[in-house]
């Protein structure tokens, strides 16, 4: 499992720019990333190479950091990569709060960032199915 | 001339004078003998009732504040055993709670009398068609003038507030010609009636008796333009009986104040001294003749003026100005009394949040007031799940909306975002402009 961050935003001009500046600053390089959004806020989150380094800074500037733990998952980069993890969590009954794929792409595949409501039992079964999870060094090594 | 409804309203001020004082001596007995509450404070300031001999000797009396009701929440203050209260309106307290007003069959007679009054003294008769759009139940805006109208022969149309379409489809119908409701309201009313291609000059509709909130002079002047009508202005509280406390005559300038059953007093808030008439300042009022629940120098937080000139009308009672103001943090956002307290106090019982907020008040061009509450997340319940978000905002906005009887538009914000200050935080931004400004007097 690896360390995502989120940080809750309103949703006005600028506020995602001064998050995406505020992590540039601290030499923060971003995985992956998704924004969530409603009318008036929204969550951004985020797989950071140093989730450490990139917390402090954003506490530092006053933001609402929440840390979570997520799955990433090493996924075939081809037609069917994604329904192959999809399909093996909703056979088992575990349910996906939301997902989002990374900016980077490996050689042959890409990678999945899942939140599920059972993440012990989503790897193990991602495991057994031959999916290979990365690990916080993997993300820092990427 | 519009008629009087009662004799009373042309009593000279002599008369008068002695009525108050009578009343005012058998109101102190009455609520010495039964409310320990009011006990309790005439010993402390060594008074007792046969002290008080003229009406001038009010201010040897002590005040009476809202906090004192909220304190002896729910009934504590009843005067009367409770199979003789035959009414509960409620309106809201500081804090979470509502404050109930108890009525005795006698207190809805009082109640149904000045209603009666009020419609008399605007032109309205047994031949009018009223109907009534400010909301029914707790709140005492739509059975007060039900009972007026009903008391002085109109037809009555209990429309209650809401469903736009439908009230103007009514007027339109049944040819109303006497709307009540608050003024944004009214205007409101106008609006949609325009959308709908309505003509307002065709119709019989004459006369609105607005109130609950407070206005001014070019709201009135908008309202009369658009609706095709006479607007007159109503002043009441439920602490006291409700509307019907003052209300304007046919010539619209001032509300003549019942005073044969409410006396006013006009104070400094911050001394509590009494301020000669003509002055601003804080309206006190005392219920000369009310039974459940009387209440003695009760301060209204309202700031306005009196006007002792005699009006043109003929009535004698004196006549309050528009209310500028008030002395506490309160808001009335579509009739509905709402405290920031009371928001506070929500906010906190359902958690989740952060007791730092900020609410915004706002009414665009023709549409009803929007309440808007900013408040920030606590750190302890932000998550990465937008569902989990929205669940809490959910839950606030129903919380708030079953406390505040009002919808409510909440908003989440950042930690850290609303503005932090020193002392009293200024937690209301009201963008409307209610209050008359300085000098806007009606020519």
């Amino acid at each position: 499992m690896i360390r995502q961050l989120a940080v809750f935003l309103e949703n006005k001009p600028g506020r995602l720019a001064a998050v995406a500046d505020c992590l540039a600053k601290a030499g923060i390089n971003i995985r992956a990333l998704s924004v969530a959004e409603t009318k008036d806020y929204g969550v951004v989150r985020f797989i950071p190479n140093e989730p450490e380094k990139a917390k402090e800074a954003l506490v530092k500037e006053g933001y609402a950091v929440i840390e979570t733990e997520v799955l990433a998952v090493d996924v075939p980069d081809k037609p069917g990569g994604l329904a192959s993890v999809t399909s093996l969590l909703a056979k088992e009954g575990i349910n996906i709060e939301y997902c989002y794929a990374s900016v980077i792409r490996l050689k042959e595949s890409a990678i999945l960032i899942l939140q599920v409501d059972d993440k012990e039992r989503a790897s193990a079964l991602l495991r057994e199915a031959g999916f290979r999870l990365l690990s916080q060094d993997d993300v820092k090594a990427i | 001339m519009s008629q009087f409804y009662s004799e009373v309203e042309g009593l000279s001020r002599e008369e008068l004078r002695n009525l108050q004082s009578e009343r005012l001596r058998a109101l102190v007995k009455y609520v010495y003998e039964r409310m320990p509450f009011y006990r309790q404070k005439f010993d402390a300031l060594k008074i007792k009732p046969e002290d008080i001999k003229d009406i001038s000797d009010i201010v040897k009396l002590p005040f009476t504040t809202k906090q004192d009701i909220v304190d002896n929440y729910p009934l504590k203050l009843l005067a009367v055993p409770m199979k003789e209260v035959v009414r509960i309106q409620s309106s809201s307290g500081t804090t979470g709670r509502n404050i109930f007003m108890p009525y005795t069959k006698n207190d809805l007679e009082l109640w149904t009398e000045v209603m009666a009054r009020a419609y008399w003294r605007v032109g309205v008769y047994e031949d009018d068609i009223v109907q009534i759009a400010y909301g029914y139940g707790l709140f005492t805006g739509g059975l007060g003038f039900h009972q007026g109208a009903e008391r002085i022969g109109a037809t009555v149309i209990p429309t209650s507030a809401g469903n736009t379409r439908r009230q103007i489809q009514i007027m339109q119908d049944l040819g109303t010609t006497v709307l009540c409701c608050t003024p944004s309201y009214a205007l409101y009313i106008a609006e949609v009636g325009n959308e709908m291609g309505v003509d307002f000059a065709s119709l019989p509709l004459r006369v609105g008796i607005f109130g609950a909130e407070p206005w001014s002079e070019e709201m009135r002047d908008e309202i009369e333009k658009k609706l095709h009508i006479d607007a007159y202005n109503m002043y009441g509280l439920c602490e006291i009986i409700g509307p019907g406390v003052a209300n304007e005559c046919e010539y619209k300038d001032g509300m003549h104040i019942n005073e044969d059953v409410f006396y006013p007093e006009i104070i400094d808030p911050q001394t509590g001294e009494p301020l000669p008439p003509g002055e601003k300042g804080e309206l006190v009022l005392t219920t000369l003749t009310k039974e459940a629940l009387p209440l003695i120098r009760y301060r209204t937080r309202d700031i306005c003026s009196i006007n002792p000139e005699p009006c043109k009308c003929g009535r004698t009672f004196w006549r309050l100005s528009r209310i500028q103001g008030r002395t506490d943090d309160m808001i009335i956002v579509r009739g509905i009394n709402v405290f920031p307290s009371q928001i506070e106090s929500v906010l906190l019982s359902v958690g989740g949040v952060a007791p730092h907020y900020e609410i915004i008040v706002d009414r665009e061009k023709g549409r009803l007031d929007t309440l808007e509450l900013r408040v920030e997340v606590s750190e302890s319940f932000l998550s990465d799940e937008m569902r989990s978000l929205e669940e809490l905002r959910q839950r606030l906005e129903e919380a708030l909306e079953s406390a505040l009887d009002i919808s409510v538009n909440l908003t989440l914000a950042e930690p850290g975002s609303i503005p932090r200050s020193e002392g009293k935080a200024k937690r209301v931004i009201d963008k409307r402009e209610l209050f008359q400004r300085e000098g806007g007097e009606r020519k």
